[in-house]
């Protein structure tokens, strides 16, 4: 099994990367990433830190274009269309949401800050954000806990409150796409499985990619899984072979199996 | 059990080199710390001394307050207002202030949200300059190259008046407040900068509706220490303001200014005469004046670490 799909129409691709390399000031992070990655699918990418897969990421949704030194080469289509030639990348972010590893409430109030995107969007009827503000922190689980004090601050709320915010924020523009940036870092088990029982029903709306240092959590969650290591991708496979001894390379099985990593 | 933990507490309790060093050094630090304190203090209490026998005999807050008369060294009649000063000293500040604050704030977020490597460098630099530059230079600049550039553009006859003072300190305060703006700008984290942009939003939207307000504060800071800095200035406001007891109708009147006022006076007063205690009523009253604006600044500043 490999990066590419197989027997699948074209049409229900949402990602389709090749050759994908990335560098910073010279010095390669990521090397040859060839995957795509389907419509409704979770999309798991485990390794060890330092293998490539934050890297990964930040090339698909372009953070090179704001981040010096960083360099990408290959190809990335993000809903058949190369993202090197997309001319406002604002409009490409608005359709890919990420959540960062640390919850990054922004100062603001918990309703402007789900209403933040939508507003930057240019939507500002009241009655709009409204039910979109509702229906974001709905569907991030967050709703029944904030919704008599949507007024308050962000930034003041717990670190799995935060943590669901930001995917609220990033839902509130209706993305294709959703990245997860090891968001378990900083919140609790709890918290972890609720936000994962989230993801599992988002899957039916949209499309995911969960970079996770937990191979336990790719495993519940995700329909593919690929290993990042040392800048490489070892392979792509189902999940339930990457689990269950069937990972074409034996690195993958040693390291879901916890002998290394 | 080995012999070393086997020591009795009272044989361990030593006092080393290191402990005396420490204690040292704390004694120093105290000094200097609480010298700032003292210093304003005797500050305060000479300006107060000074002009105290003066506010007990002669002054008169009604007049101080109300009158444009300031003829302390009239011979039929003394009057010490100083509406006229005051008046003065606002006016060429908020003129400053027109000036200084767009700039200041335009230069703050070029630097700290645009400008990258050399040139951000370069610019630091240049600001801090900028701040260096002796306030008599300013008032050079003001009574010489400003003066006749205000006569030729707005065909007035004289070019000593609040529009070139209030230029001259807005640019003398604009540099002081581009750093401290600056730093209020640094000290929102890049975490909130990269969460809104990875949300699609512009470089302008992520500075306008993340930075600019999470900065807030400390923005409100630097123009408040502007301001403190606009009513305290003296030689270049002496220089360049004209110099004259007037109410201002426009920005081409001369003015007279608190600073410009004991400075120019000072030195031709009998130490004791009303004169000179009502020279220091004025600066007792420029005193409360920057200390209610440097208080309130501090507390907004406060303001933010809450939050």
């Amino acid at each position: 099994m490999n990066g590419t799909l197989q027997g699948s129409a074209q049409d229900s691709l949402i990602l389709d990367v090749s050759d994908l390399s990335v560098a910073y000031g010279g010095k390669t992070a990521l090397r040859n990433v060839t995957l795509n990655v389907v419509k409704n699918e979770i999309f798991g990418i485990i390794g060890p830190s330092g293998s490539g897969k934050t890297s990964f990421l930040k090339a698909i949704n372009r953070m090179d274009a704001m981040t010096p030194g960083m360099s990408t080469t290959g190809n990335i289509r993000f809903q058949g269309y190369d993202t090197a030639k997309w001319r406002n990348l604002y409009s490409l972010r608005r359709r890919i949401g990420v959540v960062f590893p640390l919850p990054t409430g922004l100062p603001l109030s918990i309703y402007e800050n789900v209403a933040f995107t939508p507003k930057i969007a240019g939507i500002h009827r009241k009655l709009e954000l409204d039910a979109i503000v509702e229906k974001s922190l709905r569907r991030a689980a967050l709703w029944d806990e904030v919704k008599d004090r949507l007024s308050s601050l962000g930034s003041l709320l717990s670190g799995g409150q935060q943590q669901r915010l930001t995917i609220a924020r990033a839902l509130s523009q209706d993305p294709d796409l959703l990245m997860l940036d090891e968001f378990s870092i900083a919140v609790d088990p709890v918290t972890t499985m609720r936000i994962e029982e989230v993801l599992r029903e988002l899957k039916n709306e949209i499309t995911i990619i969960l970079v996770t240092n937990l191979v336990q959590q790719a495993e519940r969650l995700a329909d593919r899984t690929s290993f990042f290591l040392n800048g490489e991708m070892v392979e792509v496979g189902r999940t339930v072979d990457i689990f269950n001894g069937k990972a074409s390379d034996s690195r993958t099985t040693d390291y879901v199996e916890g002998r290394f990593g | 059990m080995s012999s070393k933990s086997s020591k009795s507490g009272e044989v361990l309790d030593k006092r080393d080199l290191s402990w005396y060093v420490d204690r040292l050094a704390q004694a120093l630090m105290f000094v200097g710390g609480i010298s700032a304190i003292i210093f304003i203090v005797g500050i305060f209490v000479f300006v107060f001394k000074e002009g105290f026998a003066f506010i007990l005999d002669r002054f008169d807050i009604v007049e101080f307050f109300t009158s444009i008369n300031w003829r302390p060294t009239s011979v039929a009649k003394e009057t010490y207002g100083a509406l006229a000063l005051i008046v003065g000293t606002a006016s060429i500040t908020g003129m400053a202030m027109l000036i200084a604050i767009p700039f200041s704030l335009g230069a703050a977020i070029y630097i700290g949200e645009f400008a990258t490597g050399k040139t951000r460098e370069t610019l630091k630099v240049m600001v801090e300059l900028l701040a260096a530059i002796p306030s008599v230079v300013w008032g050079f600049i003001g009574l010489t190259i400003m003066n006749g550039v205000i006569i030729e553009l707005f065909n007035v006859p004289i070019g000593l008046n609040v529009l070139n003072a209030g230029v001259i300190l807005g640019l003398m305060a604009a540099p002081i407040m581009t750093t401290i703006a600056e730093d209020a700008l640094k000290a929102v984290p890049d975490k909130y900068r990269e969460a809104a942009e990875a949300m699609g939003a512009t470089k302008w939207q992520v500075i306008r509706k993340v930075v600019l307000p999470a900065a807030k504060n400390g923005l409100v800071s630097a123009v408040l220490l502007g301001i403190g800095r606009g009513f305290g200035e003296t030689m270049a406001v002496l220089m360049a303001s004209g110099h004259s007891i007037n109410i201002p109708g426009s920005p081409f009147d001369s003015v007279r200014a608190l600073t410009a006022t004991i400075a120019a006076e000072l030195g031709e007063t009998a130490v004791g005469s009303n004169h000179y205690g009502a020279l220091f009523t004025l600066g007792i009253f420029l005193f409360l004046i920057t200390f209610v604006i440097n208080l309130t600044a501090d507390r907004v500043v406060r303001g933010i670490r809450r939050s």
